[in-house]
This record gives structure tokens, sequence and C-alpha cells, in this order.
């Protein structure tokens, strides 16, 4: 039978805490960055302008498409250089968290944006129409009437893609990024304990996301929907 | 930018010389079609079972399905993958006999696996949104035809069930090949894992990158078509959709 040994576990804490942060950090962006450009390409796709409509309908289809291991590869290539191009940055410069916040937040967008384009779609056409008949503009219309409606109808979906989000940052370890799970693997490569490693990172992954995911149900029924 | 672009690259020899860099990707396609395949079939078969389960008034039976799926959607793909491919032969009785078969099958079974109760927890999720959405009169009426429960669900409330949620399914079935892109961290050679092979052996990253991600979309476009046909034929008359 296997011997457990927990001890590296305690030593390494503050190690796995740094990546934890680094985990966390990059849903906090993909989330806000994601949400932003997201409700955007909602606005687009549902517009009447055609090319706009067109644009924000193929941005959706292509990042759902593809897997986002794929997404993250091609930021990790093309965000440096990119960067390197336009900042002038130093090729040593570690680009590999600005390149996964930018990959995640694109990635994310697309999916945000069908779940706020759903939402949108749920507030009543008397809405809209009772805006514009007060003599609102689009701009003042969708911020002042549709969007606050939408989005609270929506909080419960946007907050478990969330969740899915900050599971899918374990990503990142295509780019030897130590977010927790990276730090995790790496602790336990060193003290030849990877079965105990790997299997604490389960477990915290399961409590953070299971009680949010809680939080979020008992929302979801206190709204009365 | 001064990238050299070297479409020709795909149908040079690689290095050993027994095929080409586009037979690398054909053949990381194939893995991945594969893999994702057997893994969804196993993933339909355990997700109904999960999924019927929880619907079932029993309740220590429920609890066993809801903590199966709770389990499965709140660890990360990535972290369950390695669970199963380094913890699991070091922990379980049979692991030894794991390690001594060949690699690569070590790997596509672990994948496999892997993808296979990740995908179940979700599919099992819509088959009990589809037997909850089933009026109740359909399960009153073929338990007062004389079925036992069992067979209620058997004849009635599954097929019907199964029809209502073909939509949802198929973006699952989708989601299973994105995912098992996942595995080329365990080293299986996929379409991702040979994608980045040839950029470490040519250096070609774009045409490889741009290669790779056409592919996906091929293989995402065909089975929309395929679950389109599915779903056409599946439609159940009276419900929405329907023609």
């Amino acid at each position: 039978m296997y011997e457990y040994d927990w001890s590296s576990i305690p030593g390494a804490l503050p190690y796995l805490w740094e990546g934890m942060k680094v985990s966390l950090e990059i849903t906090f962006v993909a989330i806000v960055a994601g949400i932003v450009w997201g409700t955007l390409l909602a606005m687009m796709r549902l517009s009447n302008l055609g090319p706009l409509s067109w644009f924000a309908a193929g941005y959706v289809n292509l990042f759902r498409s593809v897997p986002l291991v794929m997404v993250l590869l091609w930021f990790f290539l093309i965000v440096p250089q990119f960067l390197r191009a336009v900042l002038g940055l130093d090729p040593t410069t570690d680009t590999r968290l600005a390149s996964a916040m930018v990959g995640f937040a694109l990635f994310e967008a697309a999916y945000y944006s069908e779940i706020i384009r759903a939402g949108i779609q749920s507030v009543p056409k008397g809405q809209v129409a009772a805006a514009y008949a007060l003599g609102m503009t689009y701009g003042q219309a969708m911020r002042l009437v549709i969007l606050p409606q939408a989005f609270r109808n929506m909080v419960p979906l946007l907050l478990t893609q969330a969740i899915i989000l900050f599971q899918d940052t374990s990503l990142v370890y295509v780019s030897a990024l130590a977010d927790f799970f990276g730090a995790a693997y790496k602790v336990g490569e060193r003290d030849g304990r990877l079965v105990e490693l790997l299997l604490f990172a389960g477990a915290v992954y399961f409590v953070i996301c299971y009680s949010a995911s809680y939080v979020v149900k008992r929302l979801h029924q206190g709204n009365g929907s | 930018m001064n990238y050299n672009w070297n479409w020709g690259i795909f149908l040079a020899q690689v290095p050993t010389g027994e095929t080409t860099y586009l037979g690398w990707l054909l053949s990381g396609l194939q893995m991945t079609v594969m893999l994702s395949l057997s893994a969804w079939v196993l993933a339909l078969a355990l997700g109904s079972i999960v999924g019927v389960l929880r619907t079932v008034p029993v309740k220590w039976l429920a609890g066993f399905a809801a903590a199966y799926v709770e389990l499965f959607r709140n660890i990360p793909l990535l972290v369950q993958l390695f669970i199963w491919y380094f913890v699991l032969p070091e922990i379980l009785p049979g692991g030894t006999a794991f390690k001594q078969i060949n690699p690569v099958a070590q790997q596509f079974l672990a994948s496999m696996v892997c993808l296979a109760f990740f995908t179940s927890a979700r599919v099992a999720e819509q088959v009990r949104a589809g037997i909850n959405s089933l009026p109740r009169g359909q399960k009153n009426a073929g338990l007062a035809l004389g079925f036992t429960l069992p067979q209620t669900y058997r004849h009635v409330m599954v097929p019907m069930a199964f029809r209502i949620i073909v939509p949802p399914l198929t973006s699952e079935f989708l989601n299973i090949f994105k995912n098992s892109a996942v595995c080329s961290t365990i080293g299986l050679l996929e379409l991702a894992a040979q994608g980045r092979q040839l950029v470490d052996y040519t250096a070609q990253a774009y045409e490889s990158f741009i290669a790779v991600t056409v592919l996906y979309l091929l293989i995402n476009m065909v089975v929309m078509a395929v679950m389109r046909q599915v779903e056409k034929r599946t439609r159940v008359p009276g419900y929405i959709g329907a023609k």
C-alpha cells in the first residue's frame, strides 16, 4: 500500500498562497475585462449594423469553437511579441502573467457575451419601447433601463461562469506559470510527494468551488426566481 | 515583425523521416477524435445512470448521485486528469499492473476515463433537467398502466427526456473535443500536442497553430452538422422547435 506523507505541505503553504494569488488575480482580471468586452460584444451582436453584428458573431463562434488550451498557446506566442514590439520591452521580461490575463479575458468574453445577450433579450420589449418613448437615446436606454435589468437577471449565470473560469485558470500550467495548481505541482515534484500535493490541490479547489456554487444557489433562491 | 512564413513546412519530412509534419497533425487529429468519441460513449452511459438516479424517490441513491455530480463539477479538469494519471495508479491496488502497460495506452486510458467522468457529471445534469421537465402526468400515466417505476423510467421518461435534451447534449459533445486538448499535458500526442511538437521541431509557430485551430474548427463543424441531423430526427412533435 502507498505510504502517505503530508509533511511537505505545511512548509509549502506560503508558496502555495503565492500561487493562489496568481490564480485569483487572473480570475479577477478576466471576469472584469470579460464582462466589459462581453457586454460590448453582446450589444454589437444585437445591433442592426450588419458588419458589427457579423464581427461579434464571428468572434464569439471562433472562441467558442477552439479549446482554451489552444487559445492560451496562441496568446503565449503572440502577446509577448506584441508587447515587445509596441512597448519596446526587454526580451527577458516575464510576460506570461500578462499573456495569461489577456488570453483569459478575450476567451471568457465570448462566453460572457452569450450570457449577456440572453440577458438583454430577456428584458421585455415594452421596456425598450418605453425608454425610447421617453425620448432616451440608444445609449441612455441601454445604460439606464435595459442593462440594469438584464444584469439583475444574469447574476447567477455570471457567477457560475466565474467559478468555471476560476477552475480553468489551472490551465496556465501549459506556460509553466506558477498559479495555485502549478505551485502545488512544483512542490510535489521537488519533494517527491506528487500524490499528496495533487490530492491537496484537488481538495482545495473542491472546497472553494463547492462553497462558491452553494452561495450562488442560495443567492438565486433568495431572489425568489 | 519579420516572420518567415513557410506553408511548405507541412510537406517536409519529420527528422525521423517516416512521415511529413502534416502526417503528425493528422495522427494527432485521429487521436483527438478517437479519444473524444470513446470518452463520449462512456460519459453518455455513466451520465444517464447518474442523471436518472438524481431523480429517483430513493433518498440515498439520489444523494449519492448528487455527490457524484458535485465532485466532478467542482474540481478543475486538469487536476482531475493529473489525479487519474499520477495519483490513482500509486494508491489503488491495481496500480502496478496499470504502470506496466504501454505508456501510450496508459495516457490514453487515463485521458479517456478522466474525460468520461468529467463529462458524465454534466450529462447527468442535463438528463436530470430533461426528466424534471416532463409533465408529471407522464410518470403517473406509466404507473397507472401498471408499469413498475423502473419500467416507467425505461419505457416512458428516459426516452422522452433524451429527445428533449439533444440540443444541450450537443454542446457537451462539442465540449468533450475541446476538453480533450487538456490531455496534451500528460504527454498524450493528440492534436494540440502535435501542434506544439511541430513548433518545437520547426519554429514555424504560426503555421502550426493556424493549422491546429482550423482542424478544431473543422471538428466543430462536422459535429454540429451530425447533431443537427440527430436533432431533426428525434424532435418531439408539439414541443418548441418541432415542426
